[in-house]
């Protein structure tokens, strides 16, 4: 069994790391480099507690191979506050209580962020669909969608007045 | 069970010779198949051959021909291809109806192709729209039409250290519309109960000049329905031609009981599906592209 | 919506701050069961059973052990036999014995996927390769996965020793039926003979699954002088220790349990699984090992909530007064004895004051997983067909059926199969607020109809142990027992903030482990907030008295003349009349002037009330395939008092939701050779995102005369209703009665199909 040495973008950071072939990125970030933000809920990609974003897609880090990452630049749960300063999307989450167990939160909370990213203003349906890969049984879901869109309403009203003139 | 070997090759000959010297190498693409088989135990691969970083194995190219899609492009990319989508929005839909959006980041249509899954979502829609499939190997580079890639649940006629480079669609044609419907217990998720992709020309007076209609999870693999087709032309998809359609569709349906859905519900859906079906593609049909 | 009596001015109870776990939970830090790492740890993997019933004839390791890596192995020989006795769980018993067997076969394979050897190696791949070298000789035995084959007086038995409770005469030939048990009240047959309208149906549900998104998952360290830790989530870490001890016949003072972060239970986590294996595999090689399920394992060899079978005759006045009920269920508890059966029964009806009752329940075994606790255990089966049967009822008697409820509703004073008067309950309070909410008198579309339901759950109290301590500069922490599974830090430091009269960010709450605080019961019964937090109200009027107590030291007055106010002792007498010392300045001569300021409670609660809940559902049921979307949902419930709102809102959409898969996609399916065929999250089906609307809440603030914030316990009572609820509205949409569920699109099809032809 011979393990390979992974070098890839984490979080910002450049990182090497064993694994074996059969590993996958989630095996890697929970017990090669110790974050274990993400989840294993299910390891058949049906759960999306282990959402991560790989080279800019949002991706089940259980359906990737270890070894897939070389090269590539990842961001996890651990990588969304910006040091210590939390996201609007992390502030939301606990502002409207849309975390019980917290379980399922830090996928969540990525899937969000790949959502409001690409789409500032995502109706409701468009929130549930986009999320319908992240389980929830804690909540029902309802706190959790509108966490999302007051998020994307703060959002938007930052990018807006970052945009104003001075 | 020692652990496999990992390849990353950079070109389709370097692919081919490596699956060539290990029958017991699986080629990876989005891997969303592969890694939970393997996971289970259900397959056991000496060696796994990642095509992601083989030039032109991920995009859509465009020529008079048609479209050539790589066949590790994942679902999600193909939404962002303007001119595919305005073309083939069935097949697009079709492959962004599998699993969720983490899923779609990573599935190919090949790979869903490959994996043979009588349920497999963007089948019945490539089979509609006359997809055919490069397949490179051993021995050169061949097209297979895609309703005759899969020959049986989880079994492709994809010879030994085969594997399938580019999926093929033809340029769009004039009066053409295409749509993909699927059955599911919940509204995300799920694999398809039934599935039915139909592709449809309608000449300027709104008369059906071609029709194809493929249905997925009511046989061992996709079932391109040429009768139930063959009753759409000629006419207008008036209700009698529908119901004609839908007879000739519930002959060839061969579903069975499991625990996804029984048989005559799988039978039922097929046709009211295809209904629906008929209707995307005809309001489809009528936009100019 | 009536206006909650003499609602108290609360500055705290009642807001909605920031959870004090809440950064570590949105950013990844908070550590859960399975991602605690111990310095030397290795991996354990568990062999299972691929039969349903099966003798283990013999179990050869001796290849797996010789595999490179391997470092301990462990059957069903290593467990100690104990006898059969019950503990104390809190809502129910737990018997060791069947304990000990579930975690690891002794003698037979009770189900597929019941542990019969585990393995620790130095990594979990190596664990997994071992297993396949393990050798089992299995005698494979006929098994039985329903209620008519398992109480057949012919069925193949899971065990030589049950004799059926509850019968008389004692059985003299053992079964696959642990109790029967009944209870009845004034004389039900002859209200039903006599009766203007008789109802009766058949109503019949599979196992369904808690469905928590973390697995289960421990790290255990057992050394060579007797002492061990368990490092794991769970809904309980006394109850850890309490079964582990006794599963392995050790002190449970050798035992030190650290709760994890905890990713749901739902009931599911308040048993243990892996904890006594690990602790064997650890003592035998040296090293702390960790445990952990798969998701399959997970469906296979965790506990889900019993399916089974509810027939129920309900007979009426024409002007809808229900003279008498019969009802009988038999739900399947699985490899061993315990399917809710009690909790089932005196449920079915506890929301009704009806004269003539009799409720029957079996506990029926079969080849499956043995069933564990579910949000309310027991309730939501019988209440669904109780709940149903009245729907049908005001439709025969034309009567409307909140109306239908608010007639026959339990009152405070009413006496029931428990035979104890109601206390403040608030069950008639919720009907009327949802008649009176604008869901009810919506508009519905074509192809949509609205069904309601109401339940019950009685609650918990229990034991509870919580210590208060002040640090010298005033700020406070408050130590627990009792795991945080949906937001219950947040509820203790308003409780605590609250009684002290002090900012809620002075007050930080702990999850001790079990060696660092008194015995607490588990989280679980609706109790936490109600036991645990009447227990920090009490260490924290401890704490003022004590204060207070010095501060009059201090000014030479008498106890009278120090009272506690906004955070702060004031002087009412002598010369420092009007002296104001505050927490801040007491702490501080504390630890080196009387003591430190400190208070310890230990109490087991009394005083519980059950809650109530009234759910309106709209569905829309697309006729061509069956399907059915759910279009509005709101859910009603009596909280007593709502501490911190998100949380109980939580609780009311988690539970709405919960039961709305149970009604309508979920369930364990079983092919023919006993094989469970959805052990995962993609054919196990739980509703997702976009299944679901928003589910509206309306809290009814009905206050608990027994608890010093009025709290009644909410956690369980929203999976109750949706049953009844869902089926309810599918039945009004197609004009079909639904009594099986789920009500997937196949089988409403079906029905809709049968009923054109």
């Amino acid at each position: 069994m011979t393990r390979m040495l992974i070098s890839a973008t984490i979080n910002g950071d450049a990182c090497d790391f064993l694994a074996d072939p059969a590993d996958t990125l989630l095996d890697a970030l929970r017990d090669e480099l110790g974050l274990t933000g993400s989840k294993e809920g299910c390891g058949s990609g049906d759960c999306g507690a282990c959402t991560v974003m790989m080279d800019g897609d949002m991706v089940c880090s259980c359906l990737v191979l270890a070894a897939e990452a070389e090269g590539r630049v990842i961001s996890t749960i651990e990588g969304v506050a910006d040091g210590s300063q939390l996201h609007p999307i992390q502030r939301k989450f606990l502002e409207l209580g849309a975390l019980q167990c917290g379980f399922c939160t830090p996928g969540f909370i990525v899937a969000t962020k790949a959502l409001l990213d690409r789409n500032p203003d995502p109706s409701e349906s468009e929130v549930r669909y986009w999320l319908a890969g992240n389980l929830c049984r804690c909540t029902g879901y309802d706190k959790i969608v509108h966490a999302v869109l007051d998020a994307a309403a703060e959002m938007r009203q930052d990018h807006q007045s970052r945009r104003m003139p001075a | 069970m020692p652990s496999p070997a990992f390849h990353s090759p950079t070109s389709v000959a370097d692919a081919v010779a490596l699956l060539a010297a290990d029958p017991g190498a699986r080629v990876l693409s989005g891997g969303t198949d592969l890694i939970v088989q393997m996971k289970s135990g259900r397959v056991a691969p000496t060696a796994i051959i990642d095509i992601k970083r083989i030039g032109g194995m991920i995009g859509v190219r465009q020529d008079s021909s048609g479209f050539m899609i790589g066949a590790a492009t994942p679902c999600t990319a193909l939404k962002d291809d303007k001119a595919l989508a305005a073309a083939w929005p069935g097949v697009v839909e079709a492959a962004n109806l599998i699993g969720s959006v983490q899923v779609r980041g990573r599935a190919t249509m090949a790979g869903n192709l490959c994996n043979a899954s009588p349920a497999a979502d963007s089948v019945p829609a490539l089979v509609a729209a006359r997809a055919t499939c490069r397949i490179v190997g051993p021995g050169g580079m061949r097209e297979l039409a895609a309703e005759m890639t899969t020959s049986g649940p989880g079994q492709t006629r994809l010879a030994p250290g085969e594997f399938i480079a580019e999926i093929c669609l033809p340029p769009r044609p004039s009066g053409g519309g295409d749509a993909y419907l699927r059955s599911i217990p919940r509204t995300e998720m799920d694999i398809a109960v039934v599935g039915v992709g139909a592709a449809l020309v309608l000449d300027a007076s709104g008369t059906c000049t071609a029709a194809r209609i493929a249905l997925g999870a009511v046989g061992p693999t996709v079932i391109l329905a040429e009768a139930a087709g063959a009753a759409l032309v000629g006419t207008r998809l008036d209700e009698a031609a529908l119901d004609a359609m839908a007879q000739e569709l519930r002959a060839v349906c061969q579903p069975i009981d499991d625990k996804r859905g029984t048989a005559a519900y799988r039978t039922a859906m097929a046709a009211v599906l295809a209904r629906r079906v008929v209707k995307l593609a005809q309001a489809r049909a009528g936009v100019a592209e | 919506m009536n206006a909650p009596e003499s609602k108290r001015a609360f500055r705290l109870v009642g807001t909605r701050p920031v959870r004090p776990d809440g950064v570590d939970k949105v950013t990844g830090k908070a550590l859960y069961g399975p991602d605690f790492v111990a310095a030397g740890m290795i991996h354990g993997a568990i062999l299972r059973s691929p039969h349903p019933h099966a003798r283990i004839k013999s179990i050869d390791t001796r290849k797996a052990e010789a595999l490179a890596g391997v470092k301990a192995v462990v059957t069903g020989a290593d467990f100690p036999s104990s006898t059969s006795h019950e503990i104390l769980l809190g809502e129910g018993t737990g018997n060791v014995r069947y304990a000990s067997q579930n975690c690891m076969a002794q003698g037979k394979a009770l189900y597929e996927g019941h542990a019969v050897a585990a393995i620790a190696a130095t990594s979990e791949a190596v664990a997994r390769a071992a297993l396949e070298l393990i050798e089992v000789d299995y005698e494979v035995l006929p098994h039985v996965m329903d209620i008519a084959s398992a109480m057949a007086s012919d069925a193949p038995l899971l065990h030589d020793d049950i004799f059926t409770k509850g019968l008389d005469p004692k059985p003299e030939r053992a079964s696959n039926v642990p109790l029967r048990f009944t209870t009845a009240r004034g004389d039900p047959a002859a209200a039903i003979a006599s009766a203007h309208t008789v109802i009766s149906g058949k109503f019949t549900l599979l196992p369904v699954h808690q469905g928590y998104i973390e697995p289960h998952a421990c790290v255990a360290s057992w050394n060579s002088d007797g002492q061990g830790q368990i490092w794991a989530s769970s809904q309980g870490a006394f109850m850890i220790r309490e079964l582990t001890a006794g599963i392995l016949g050790i002190s449970q003072a050798n035992i030190r349990v650290t709760p994890l972060e905890i990713g749901g239970g739902f009931g599911g986590k308040t048993t243990i699984y892996l904890e006594p294996v690990a602790m064997l595999l650890s003592r035998k090689s040296g090293r702390p090992v960790r445990l952990a399920m798969r998701r399959d394992e997970v469906f296979r060899a965790s506990g889900p909530a019993p399916g089974g079978e509810v027939e129920i005759t309900m007979a009426a006045d024409a002007d809808g007064t229900i003279t008498g009920v019969e009802l009988e269920f038999k739900l399947m508890g699985g490899a061993f004895p315990g399917s809710d059966t009690h909790p089932a029964a005196f449920s079915a009806l506890a929301h009704y004051n009806i004269a003539n009752c009799r409720v029957t329940g079996w506990d029926v075994l079969c080849n499956m997983a043995s069933t564990a606790a579910y949000r309310a255990p027991g309730a939501p089966q019988t209440v669904f067909a109780v709940e149903s049967c009245i729907d049908e009822l005001a439709i025969k008697l034309g009567i409307d059926p909140i109306d239908l409820r608010l007639k026959n509703a339990v009152r405070p004073g009413d006496i029931g199969l428990m035979r104890v008067p109601a206390g403040e309950v608030g069950y008639v309070e919720c009907l009327e607020a949802a008649k009176a909410h604008p869901h009810w008198s919506a508009p519905l579309g074509p192809n949509q109809g609205r069904g309601v339901a109401g339940g019950v759950w009685g609650n918990y109290g229990g034991s509870s142990t919580v210590v208060v301590s002040v640090a010298d500069d005033g700020s406070v922490l408050v130590t627990t027992g009792s795991p945080d599974i949906g937001g219950s830090r947040a509820s203790m430091a308003i409780m605590a903030a609250e009684t002290l009269e002090i900012a809620y960010e002075q007050v930080r709450v702990n999850i001790a482990d079990t060696s660092s605080i008194g015995f607490s019961m588990l989280t679980g019964g609706s109790r936490t907030t109600f036991a645990t937090g009447k227990a920090v109200v009490e260490a924290c009027e401890a704490v003022i008295a004590d204060l207070c107590g010095r501060a009059a030291a201090m000014w030479g007055v008498d106890a009278s003349g120090a009272v506690w106010r906004d955070g702060a002792v004031h002087c009412l007498a002598g010369e420092q009349k009007d002296q104001v010392l505050t927490l801040r300045e007491l702490a501080a001569k504390a630890n080196f002037g009387k003591g430190p300021i400190a208070a310890e409670i230990s109490l087991n609660a009394t005083g519980i009330l059950p809650g109530f809940g009234v759910h309106i559902c709209d569905t829309e049921v697309d006729p061509e395939t069956g399907h059915v979307a759910i279009v509005r949902y709101t859910a009603v419930q009596d909280v007593g008092t709502a501490i911190h709102p998100d949380y109980v809102e939580g609780q009311m959409q988690g539970g709405a939701a919960q039961g709305i898969g149970w009604a309508l996609s979920e369930g364990y399916l079983f092919d023919k050779s006993g094989r469970m065929e959805n052990p995962g999250f993609l054919d196990y089906r739980m509703p997702v995102c976009s299944d679901l609307p928003m589910i509206a809440t309306v809290m009814i603030e009905k206050p608990n005369p027994a608890h010093p914030y009025g709290v009644k316990g909410v956690g369980e009572v929203p999976i109750v209703p949706p049953l009844g609820a869902v089926a309810n509205a599918v039945s009004r949409t197609i004009g079909l009665r639904q009594r099986d569920l789920p009500m997937t699109p196949d089988r409403v099809w079906s029905q809709l199909q049968a009923a054109k032809a």
